[in-house]
């Protein structure tokens, strides 16, 4: 704040911290001691953020170990062993220390921001889930120093993130690396209820005087909907994990398959979880979307309530589709047909979302910057993932391309495509309010292209080894199977994707510093959280907003055309 | 500029929204219901499959008493709510104790339930697939029941140091309402239980 001068409102005066910003930081201690006790929506916000990426940077690491082990046939780059660690590694690590948390984290900042609230329902709630996701995160990677078993198997958790029974009962996993992984998941399951249960409360008891349900921004009601499938999705998590501990430690039976347990039930209770986890995680990415795509487009979105209707409707017709995991386990005709139904049902909702985000930009004045390019590439390659996602929803086609790099290159295609483009995105959009300062735009250009280079390199061209008869999870390939030159450019695209990770991570620090004075509301938007002061004062705004329209700040800047005439 | 303050005329009158509490529990409640879908989902599945006795039908028997002591609980635990509401907090303490007692009591007789299945049964957890299931499940509603009473004690010795008072009405109807979950959990863990699943 500073130097900006305040509106000139009786009574504002004495709500404004007007400590200088140097006696305001304290020492270098007593800022750590702030950070680690702070209850702070938008601090703890910024702790799961910072978390998330520095996994994301040892789970990007584990695939570029995977990718150089794969570059040529017979490589002995890792052990069998480890490579069976590394790929479990990075997919528990990508979803449950990267991707949930940057959500929560993103969420946590900017939901009470945008509904014009002054924190989150449950502050203290909230500073628990961090704490207990961020000692998931620790406990997992423990395992690598402490995971020894009695036998001396293995360090890491070496099972695949979805962790099949029979394979973690202890007569096949010995030693403690399963546990490592089960207790690490209840931890981080039980951090991310908690987090649930506080942005459903705060979507819908904290909202500022005359911010009805139907205006709201869509960000908030897309995680209200994430919130839901976290509570009713990541519970039968907890509760399938709780089992394997109980055939660890108290010899139960629930998969133990000689003494009559199912390892087909294992499978059903993880894909209950596992489908709605990958909604759980792309209804955010469709949230940033849903803020970035009409302020860059100068367009109000179109068709909010269809946009809120197929939000809503993706989150219900999710719980229904698990199987599509499961066709080679082998079900009935009657399963199959359903659950290919079904799955295809959910290329409804997420169409009218497209359309709805292709129409909002139809006729609009774009500005391409950062935020808007990843945007729009995210709209490209969601559509491509959605499509190759109708191909393996049916039975007989999944059948013959189950477990291959298809599958992979098809979830990859979703999960960086859609899921961490419209991350970046969103750093490139909320950086400015977070810290102040603008990212510089040439870097995040080089960022840009390069990713989307990369990402194209590395998973177009996966499909087809998949579709030649490569199996995910093998460790080496015979060289006559024609896969050897495919796999490189894999390769080579994933270690472009490396390079330009590293030039958002330098951008992040160097902008920090460097970079040019965002002040309040540097892309001209309209939701709440850009008419307070970047960063936001502790408490969010000095007095509370009153909104009467889905873009109060459209209003305010136009006041001979409000919006909040016409809805 | 640091703040730009929006203010519009209102002119939708009163600004109502509902409590945080209640959504909050309805939300943990929510979840909870998730992970007793799944103990149950297993219960159910895992009926028949087991490769050694004894099964349900050999040892269980139904426990009476103890279901109507637990469910009764939820009638008392809503006489403690309105006596609370009215500001009548001999008698919100007076059902407040009462429903502990209840609950304490369901607890009694499933400890001599598992001490009868355990000692002249012979089934434990590790015995069969249906030893596992049913200690999970009952065990995970009974863990359920322990949180609840450890809270409701809480409640209960504050509301004896007189620290609850009536205006704190509002939390002790958030309380009951998980009280009232519990309840109606054993309602669907019994029939699974004891009339199906015997």
């Amino acid at each position: 704040m500073g130097t900006e001068s305040l509106p000139n409102i009786p009574g504002i005066e004495a709500g404004i911290d007007r400590t200088p910003a140097e006696k305001r930081a304290g020492t270098y201690l007593e800022r750590v001691h702030e950070w680690i006790v702070t209850v702070d929506h938008k601090k703890l916000g910024i702790l799961y953020i910072s978390y998330a990426l520095v996994f994301l940077l040892v789970a990007g690491a584990e695939a570029i170990m995977i990718r150089i082990q794969l570059f040529f046939p017979h490589n002995d780059f890792v052990s069998p062993y480890t490579f069976n660690r590394l790929f479990t590694m990075h997919g528990t690590t990508m979803v449950f220390l990267v991707g949930m948390p940057i959500l929560f984290g993103f969420g946590n900042y900017l939901v009470p921001l945008m509904i014009g609230a002054r924190d989150m329902a449950f502050p203290r709630l909230n500073a628990f889930s961090f704490w207990i996701s961020a000692f998931a995160g620790l406990l997992l990677y423990y395992s690598f120093i402490g995971g020894v078993g009695l036998s001396g198997t293995g360090s890491a958790p070496d099972v695949a993130w979805f962790a099949y029974a029979p394979l973690t009962e202890k007569a096949f996993s010995p030693g403690h690396t399963v546990d490592y992984w089960a207790v690490a998941l209840v931890a981080s399951g039980i951090g991310s209820i908690g987090t649930a249960i506080n942005i459903i409360a705060t979507v819908f008891c904290m909202r500022c005087k005359g911010m009805t349900l139907f205006r709201m921004p869509l960000l908030p009601w897309l995680y209200a909907t994430t919130s839901f499938l976290v509570l009713v999705a990541v519970s039968p998590l907890t509760a399938c994990q709780a089992m394997l501990l109980i055939d660890r430690y108290l010899g139960g039976h629930f998969f133990d398959t000689q003494a009559g347990g199912s390892a087909i039930l294992w499978a059903h209770f993880f894909w209950i979880f596992g489908h709605p986890e990958v909604y759980v995680l792309v209804l955010p990415a469709f949230a940033f979307a849903n803020e970035i795509i009409p302020v860059f487009s100068r367009k109000a979105i179109f068709g909010y309530p269809a946009m809120v209707a197929a939000s809503v409707g993706i989150g219900f017709i999710s719980l229904s589709v698990w199987a599509h995991h499961m066709f080679t386990i082998g079900m009935t005709s009657f399963g199959n047909a359903f659950f290919t139904l079904s799955t295809m049902l959910v290329s409804i909702p997420t169409g009218i979302k497209t359309f709805n985000w292709l129409a909002t930009i139809w006729g609009g004045k774009i500005r391409f910057a950062t935020p808007m390019l990843f945007s729009i590439a995210f709209l490209f390659q969601w559509v491509i993932a959605g499509l190759t996602g109708i191909m393996l929803s049916i039975s007989p086609w999944n059948w013959q391309l189950h477990n291959s790099y298809f599958v992979v290159a098809h979830f990859h295609y979703v999960l960086v495509g859609a899921i961490v483009f419209m991350i970046f995105a969103a750093i490139y959009y909320w950086y400015p309010k977070v810290t102040g300062r603008m990212l510089d735009e040439r870097l995040g250009k080089w960022h840009f292209w390069l990713m989307v280079v990369g990402f194209h390199m590395t998973f177009d061209v996966m499909h087809f080894p998949g579709l030649l008869g490569m199996p995910r999870q093998i460790y080496t390939y015979e060289s006559d199977r024609g896969w050897t030159l495919l796999n490189q450019i894999v390769s080579l695209g994933g270690f472009i994707q490396g390079i330009a990770v590293l030039i958002l991570v330098y951008n992040l620090v160097h902008s920090y510093f460097r970079g040019r004075d965002a002040g309040p509301d540097p892309w001209d938007a309209w939701t709440l959280e850009w008419s307070t002061s970047s960063p936001p004062p502790a408490y969010n705004f000095v007095v509370d907003p009153v909104v009467a329209s889905r873009r109060p700040l459209w209003d305010l800047k136009h006041p001979e055309d409000p919006d909040s005439a016409f809805e | 500029m640091a703040t730009v303050p929006l203010q519009h005329s209102m002119t939708e009158g009163e600004w109502k929204q509902p409590s945080r509490g209640v959504v909050a529990m309805a939300s943990l409640i929510t979840a909870e219901s998730s992970i007793f879908t799944i103990f149950v989902v297993a219960y159910l599945y895992y009926l028949g499959h087991d490769v050694a006795g004894p099964t349900p039908h050999d040892v269980l028997e139904i426990p009476y008493f103890g279901t109507v002591c637990l469910l009764s609980s939820s009638g008392f635990i809503m006489l403690a709510e309105h006596a609370i509401e009215h500001a009548k907090m001999a008698a919100f303490r007076l059902w407040w104790g009462v429903t502990i007692l209840l609950g304490a009591i369901f607890l009694v007789d499933t400890g001599m339930e598992w001490q009868k299945l355990i000692v002249h049964d012979h089934l434990t957890i590790h015995t069969n697939l249906f030893g596992t299931c049913f200690y999970s499940l009952v065990g995970l509603h009974a863990s359920h029941v322990v949180v609840g009473l450890l809270m409701m004690l809480v409640t209960l010795v504050f509301a004896l140091t007189g620290h609850v008072r009536a205006e704190h009405a509002y939390r002790v109807k958030v309380l009951a309402l998980y009280w009232h979950f519990v309840d109606a959990v054993w309602v669907v863990v019994f029939t699974v239980v004891y009339v199906v699943g015997r």
